[in-house]
């Protein structure tokens, strides 16, 4: 599955949702398949986007959270997933998509290329629900199941190493955040 | 072990007078009653970290969702959290508000403190980050408050330095 498809199969039950996606491909892909003022995107501090989300979660326990995170991003950040799993919010679903390559910077092989399992990590950190899929079928299936479960999840999913052909938008990082600050005001 | 109790209770009861809700923490001994204070009290979300940079994105999220919040840490711990500071509360104007004790200085009987207490306020002004010392326990909230006035009003992180003087009792 691409990564793009995925977001495509999910992008509608985003609407209620406060969103934080990393750098590049997640947050142009995001974008370009239509941004929402209850999207936040992450473009630097690699590894901070489920400590963001985090931040949002334990200050807004009414809000759902959804993080888009990558494999290169929580590889930056493991010590995060103690974190996230030590105060386990129930309004988080944090996605991981795996495609095993720091795609955005030249496409470097990271160390799921070579057999560590974020699922596995996850739920040795304390993550009370964690899943990895590969198809777009069962990515949504355990999106959906996340959701319901009310409890935080890290769902792993299996993506291709592709991306869009540019990773800067019009979209301003402060008009991005301010806009992103005042919707969480309005709710 | 001689953290003054009474002064942490300053700065932890200065932080609530301000409205902090959220403080993240990694452990240190001048700290250990401030966080326990945070931990004890109800009012107050502790999130224990495993690495100070988290704590850069946990505060991000805090702001952006309306909740007031303070990293408490070392100075090596801020030093650990550098492009989080940059790339994450710099970038993305968060009026983050770091209490950081200033280990390695004068007075420091640890070896192994010593190169970060040389390096903290150069690295701090490096990153145009405005300092206030707090040193006297009379000045705490007064100063506590101006920080965080001018971390709203500009939007920036700033650093508030809890001094030996301050954080430490040994004759």
């Amino acid at each position: 599955m691409t990564r793009l498809d995925a977001l495509r199969a999910v992008y509608g039950r985003l609407e209620p949702c406060a969103v934080v996606t990393i750098m590049g491909a997640v947050a142009a892909e995001l974008q370009s398949i239509g941004h929402r003022e209850n999207f936040f995107y992450l473009q630097h501090a690699m590894g901070l986007a489920s400590s963001v989300g985090l931040g949002i979660a334990l200050s807004r326990p009414e809000i759902p959270v959804v993080v888009f995170d990558g494999d290169g991003s929580v590889l930056m950040n493991l010590g995060g997933l103690t974190t996230l799993a030590r105060y386990r919010p129930a309004n988080l679903l944090h996605v991981v998509f795996d495609n095993e390559s720091l795609l955005s910077v030249g496409g470097f092989p990271t160390a799921t290329s070579t057999g560590t399992d974020l699922a596995a990590v996850a739920a040795a950190a304390g993550v009370p629900r964690t899943a990895a899929v590969s198809t777009i079928a069962d990515f949504v299936a355990a999106f959906d199941a996340a959701q319901r479960a009310r409890e935080l999840t890290t769902l792993v999913a299996k993506v291709d190493a592709k991306g869009p052909a540019a990773f800067v938008t019009d979209l301003g990082l402060l008009e991005n955040r301010f806009q992103f600050q005042r919707y969480l005001e309005s709710r | 072990m001689p953290v003054s109790t009474a002064n942490s209770k300053i700065i932890f009861d200065a932080l609530k007078e301000g409205g902090v809700r959220l403080m993240s923490a990694l452990p240190e001994t001048w700290l250990v009653h401030v966080i326990r204070m945070a931990e004890d009290d109800p009012d107050v979300t502790l999130v224990r970290l495993a690495k100070e940079e988290e704590g850069v994105g946990i505060s991000m999220g805090a702001h952006l969702a309306g909740v007031k919040s303070a990293m408490l840490m070392q100075n090596h711990g801020f030093l650990a959290s550098i492009n989080a500071v940059v790339s994450g509360a710099q970038l993305y104007r968060i009026p983050l508000l770091m209490l950081i004790t200033d280990r390695g200085t004068f007075g420091e009987g640890d070896p192994w403190q010593t190169e970060g207490g040389a390096v903290t306020e150069h690295v701090l002004n490096a990153l145009r980050i405005p300092i206030m010392r707090l040193d006297d326990p009379a000045q705490v909230a007064h100063r506590i408050r101006q920080a965080q006035t001018l971390a709203a009003s500009s939007n920036r992180p700033v650093a508030v330095l809890l001094m030996r003087d301050l954080m430490w009792e040994a004759a």
